[in-house]
């Protein structure tokens, strides 16, 4: 069974085995097809047009059903692997293990933002950088830069005690509880956490980053608490909305998920707790 | 050195993507809807009619030495027609090259480079990829 965990906990064995298997997608080429995937879907999901991955109801069964993918990928190298998720309300701060050179490594240096020390970066040769939109090919970073601060607890809490699911127009217009968490909107959680990363994690490209899908584990553990925290909520729209997928539409790119097929994480992984 | 254009550079990243078999033939679809929408889009050419913002002023200056433009995206969408031309009608360039940018539904605008952060005007957007970029030049996406 699999149990993703909060990555402050992992074992350094655990924490080993989690860097091994990412270094060995990246080396087989499977790695840099899900950021490709990503940035398509990001460059084509828009407010007034098709929108599936982002900015829209299905922001969060995608991005599940995206990480169930990644997440079996790194099961087929190393099947004691599981995704980790990074409380970014509790582990706020650039001192924290999640950025020590024995997992996810630091922040990138003042010059040119690259991340000098960790597994991912570019002296050690394993962590090119191929899918990108400008010249630069290493891992970027400046956490935290300008002094931006990270979600706190209670910001998270105060998105999480919304009811509605999401609202028309659907998009980055919406009142509720997905444009609240997807962060267009109110006081931005998942929007802002891309932003304080900086580098890769700040663009289209944002897989890039492998903290991409400890940030995304989070986001998708706080919609199974908002569901445990309202079980008569339900996720919107139901039917027939135009340019945007409907609780039994299939969703691109499998075209064979439906968001309600994801409303149960539990048939695929449990938390290690709940919030 | 070779330049593809966004377009082909999307439609061959679907393929790529679609031959693992992982994704299918739905990120053609994707990749079709991105290149092809600035002749089916919503808005029709011009983009923004209708609720939408009013268009905002094209600009050409120089930046931290880098040559930045914006303007109504020309009928054929110019080498990049898909960025500017799937959901803005308005088209971004530093030194020549096209930057993705993206208006949002509250008329805030975001690029590539800065996605998950909107700005006020595409003006900002674009001095915002190029303190981003740091001198780096922006390529069309570079595929595996």
């Amino acid at each position: 069974m699999t149990v993703r965990k909060n990555q402050a906990q992992l074992t350094a064995a655990e924490k080993r085995r989690f860097v091994d298997a990412l270094l060995e997608l990246k080396r087989s080429g499977q790695y840099d097809t899900f950021v490709t995937t990503h940035n398509a879907f990001i460059m084509s999901d828009t407010d007034n047009g098709d929108r599936v991955g982002h900015r829209s109801p299905s922001f969060l069964p995608w991005h599940r059903r995206f990480l169930i993918q990644f997440e079996q990928a790194l099961q087929s190298v190393d099947s004691t692997v599981t995704l980790p998720y990074w409380d970014w309300t509790a582990d706020r701060t650039p001192a924290a293990s999640l950025w020590a050179p024995d997992f996810l490594g630091g922040t990138g240096r003042s010059r040119d933002g690259q991340v000098m020390d960790g597994p991912f970066a570019a002296s050690g040769n394993r962590w090119p950088i191929n899918v990108r939109v400008d010249g630069r090919s290493f891992l970027r970073r400046d956490l935290g830069a300008g002094g931006r601060q990270l979600p706190t607890r209670a910001e998270a809490d105060s998105v999480l005690a919304m009811e509605t699911y999401d609202m028309a127009p659907w998009n980055s217009l919406s009142d509720g509880f997905r444009n609240h968490l997807e962060g267009w909107r109110g006081v931005n959680l998942h929007n802002r956490v891309h932003v304080w990363v900086g580098g890769q994690m700040a663009t289209g490209v944002s897989p890039n980053d492998p903290v991409f899908w400890l940030h995304h584990a989070f986001v998708d553990k706080l919609w199974a608490d908002w569901q445990a925290r309202h079980p008569n909520s339900r996720y919107l729209p139901a039917a027939g909305t135009t340019n945007v997928v409907d609780l039994n539409e299939t969703m691109r790119p499998w075209n064979d998920v439906t968001p309600a097929d994801m409303l149960d994480h539990t048939r695929y992984y449990t938390f290690d707790r709940a919030a | 050195m070779s330049r593809i254009t966004r377009r082909r550079a999307l439609g061959v990243a679907a393929g790529a993507v679609a031959g693992l078999a992982v994704t299918g033939t739905a990120v053609a679809r994707t990749a079709g809807t991105a290149g092809g929408a600035d002749h089916t889009g919503h808005a029709g050419h011009t983009g923004n009619s209708g609720k939408a913002p009013a268009d905002p002023a094209p600009f050409d200056e120089m930046y931290e030495g880098r040559h930045i433009q914006g303007g109504p995206t020309d009928g054929h969408g110019g080498h990049g027609g898909h960025g500017g031309g799937h959901s803005t009608g308005y088209t971004v360039r530093i030194d020549g090259e096209e930057l993705h940018v993206m208006r949002n539904a509250d008329g805030t605008w975001i690029s590539v480079i800065n996605h998950y952060e909107p700005l006020a005007t595409p003006l900002a957007t674009a001095r915002a990829a190029v303190r981003e970029l740091q001198g780096a030049p922006l390529v069309p996406l570079t595929l595996v």
